[in-house]
């Protein structure tokens, strides 16, 4: 546990969460102070399940890759029985990363320091000169550690440090119905990763958390990509400009699942028919000559095709750190209390089976280019005013953010049988709601472990 | 009755980016830096590079439409996510531009609502180590170049470094002497695997 301790009201240095977090506001030290940031990574990041890979990044046996869980140095390998884990980078010997690389594929990882070797499943595999040490070197304390609980849902890899951490699939509870719909939409229900537009800003990590189900801002951060891509288009309907004019009367809505996910669903605003999709993109490079393409070969399915290549309208966001939003897999990485890394891997259509007819390929072509629009037109604009966030926090006197949108207007959130809370687009609730939970989880000690046992 | 005319103007329409010419650029941008085929001519380079300089110097001083005329009609611009360039027709770039994104990009630098470049940004752009490559077209040359760009915003200090490839035709002199167009741009950054901070200036 690395977290400072907590006092006996599951306070943490003093701050006390029922006065940071309120119905209607919360306190300006949830982005600002350093004993805070600490306990998340420990309480938060340390808690549930983080997201920590993707299968397509390590297909084969003996490949690995680089990740994160909180500020831990993490390699996710598949080991060479097949096994997938989450090592700690971290040499038990005297503490130095023994991986160095992003990804690739390897039987084992030698310690550049001073040449210990550990199998791709953690265990010590031998150290040099071993006639050095007068103990039993095979103890497994010597072995890597690593994340004890690391499941994964449909090619999505979590790993948890949490013994009382529900299952994976309870924990996602009913977030992961828009998953399965989002998979679905492609062949197989699988995408692959296919490299990324990596951003960062000088800003709480929880600022990316905050905005993801945000149907207020659209309008504004978005003003000049909005203009942009209706630029040359006669009716002006690209894109996200059906948040236009009244977004809280339009079918699109914001909804609550518990454990902090939330979900912003815009598919109502387009037409339930193969091509809709297709016709609200914006301009993006070679969408004409590679539509033409297709409609050539694939002439009776072309717009179902098309679909593939654009951008799925929906913001599912599964705490803490991943958000599936357009075409998008986003992972959120805090570096420290105000700086983090949000990388938007691109997605591209797999068709083991050939379900596409060969069409595979030309989706790939447009569907890059749909995907570099908005981490170049719109993110960049986000990430400059969630930076202005924190600098604007450093006003020590004006303490509270508020998210009181919607809160108090009877009828306008509604409650399902699975607890599920759903309100119109432009809402505060998903913030309210997970802003609660974070109460929940930096007030709890969670019974945090690792393991070395191979 | 006429025929209905297909919009080609590649300024408002994108029907030359299809599989061929990713295909063709992947080519050109595929093995073309050999010994054997750099171009030793003095007076060759040196118009190279002027015009290599001259968008520098475009781009400093935010005269963008300007610059955008150093492009040909079917152009790309093309910042890759990956050290090695990668295949832009299954990998996503840090930028891929045809020409109606280009002025897209354009659109948006000017508009007073892009908040990640209020204010705007100054730059200052150091271009050197120009060598050029022949292609197997005669009109068509690559020229290997090396910058240092340093931006500068609202109190912040950003640098950008690495090497550009640019694909290169002859056109007719024009009156300010520029007798080369660009057909396409790679940006290779030294850091284009690591995540940036408000990547939002032209490169």
């Amino acid at each position: 546990m690395d977290g400072p301790a907590p006092d006996t009201a599951g306070r943490i240095d003093g701050y006390d969460f029922d006065h940071l977090i309120q119905d209607d506001r919360v306190h300006r030290h949830i982005y600002t102070e350093e004993p805070i940031f600490r306990a998340e990574m420990t309480r938060i990041f340390g808690a549930v399940w983080v997201f920590l890979a993707h299968e397509s990044q390590i297909p084969e046996r003996d490949d690995f890759v680089r990740s994160k869980l909180g500020l831990r140095p993490i390699i996710v390998t598949r080991d060479s029985a097949g096994k997938i884990r989450a090592l700690y980078n971290r040499c038990t010997h005297r503490g130095s990363t023994v991986c160095r690389q992003d990804s690739g594929n390897a039987k084992a990882f030698q310690c550049p320091y001073h040449g210990w070797t550990f199998l791709n499943s953690g265990k010590l595999q031998g150290v040099p000169w071993p006639d050095g040490y007068a103990g039993d070197m095979s103890d497994a304390k010597y072995n890597l550690a690593q994340v004890p609980r690391v499941e994964s849902y449909r090619g999505f890899i979590f790993g948890t440090l949490n013994a009382d951490a529900p299952s994976l699939i309870d924990y996602l509870g009913p977030v992961a119905r828009p998953i399965d719909e989002w998979l679905d939409r492609h062949p197989g229900g699988k995408v692959a990763l296919c490299n990324a537009n990596r951003l960062k800003l000088n800003g709480n990590w929880k600022l990316v958390y905050d905005n993801s189900a945000d149907g207020y801002h659209v309008v504004f951060s978005h003003r000049s990509l909005l203009a942009m891509e209706n630029r040359l288009a006669d009716g002006g309907d690209k894109g996200m400009a059906f948040y236009r004019d009244s977004p809280d009367s339009r079918p699109m809505y914001v909804y609550y699942f518990g454990n902090g996910h939330h979900y912003k669903d815009k598919r109502g605003n387009v037409e339930a028919r193969p091509g809709a999709l297709w016709e609200i993109e914006g301009p993006h490079p070679g969408m004409e000559a590679i539509e033409a393409e297709i409609r050539a070969r694939h002439a009776a399915r072309a717009d179902e095709l098309l679909d593939l290549a654009s951008s799925e309208p929906v913001n599912i966001n599964v705490f803490p750190n991943l958000h599936i939003l357009g075409n998008h897999i986003q992972v959120v990485q805090p570096v420290s209390m105000t700086e983090t890394d949000t990388t938007w891997w691109g997605t591209a259509v797999v068709d083991d089976d050939n379900a596409l007819d060969g069409a595979a390929d030309a989706i790939n072509m447009l569907r890059m280019r749909t995907m570099e629009g908005f981490p170049n037109f719109g993110e960049v604009d986000d990430l400059a005013n969630f930076e202005q966030i924190q600098a604007g926090l450093a006003a020590e006197e004006d303490e509270w953010v508020y998210c009181h949108r919607g809160l108090g207007i009877p009828g306008r959130i509604t409650e399902d049988e699975h607890g599920t809370l759903k309100g119109p687009a432009t809402d505060e609730i998903f913030l309210r709601e997970y802003f609660k939970e974070y109460r929940r989880l930096m007030t709890t000690e969670p019974r945090i472990g690792i393991v070395r046992d191979v | 009755m006429s025929e209905p005319v297909v919009q080609q103007d590649p300024s408002r329409s994108s029907y030359y980016l299809g599989s061929d010419f990713y295909r063709d650029l992947v080519d050109a941008f595929t093995g073309w830096q050999t010994d054997a085929a750099e171009i030793v001519d003095p007076a060759l380079r040196d118009s190279c590079r002027r015009l290599i300089d001259r968008e520098a110097r475009l781009l400093e001083q935010d005269r963008h439409e300007d610059w955008l005329a150093l492009y040909a009609a079917e152009c790309v611009y093309w910042v890759p996510a990956s050290p090695d360039g990668g295949d832009p027709r299954r990998e996503v770039a840090i930028a891929f531009d045809d020409r109606r994104r280009l002025e897209d990009r354009v659109f948006r630098l000017q508009s007073p609502y892009a908040w990640s470049q209020r204010p705007a940004s100054r730059t200052s752009r150091l271009v050197s180590n120009v060598a050029l490559y022949e292609t197997a077209d005669t009109d068509v040359v690559m020229a290997r170049s090396t910058f240092h760009i340093t931006e500068f915003q609202d109190g912040d200090i950003r640098r950008y470094a690495g090497w550009c490839g640019h694909r290169l035709r002859r056109i007719e002199a024009e009156d300010n002497g520029r007798n080369w167009e660009i057909l396409a741009k790679q940006v290779n950054l030294i850091y284009c695997d690591r995540n940036l901070r408000n990547p939002s200036i032209t490169l």
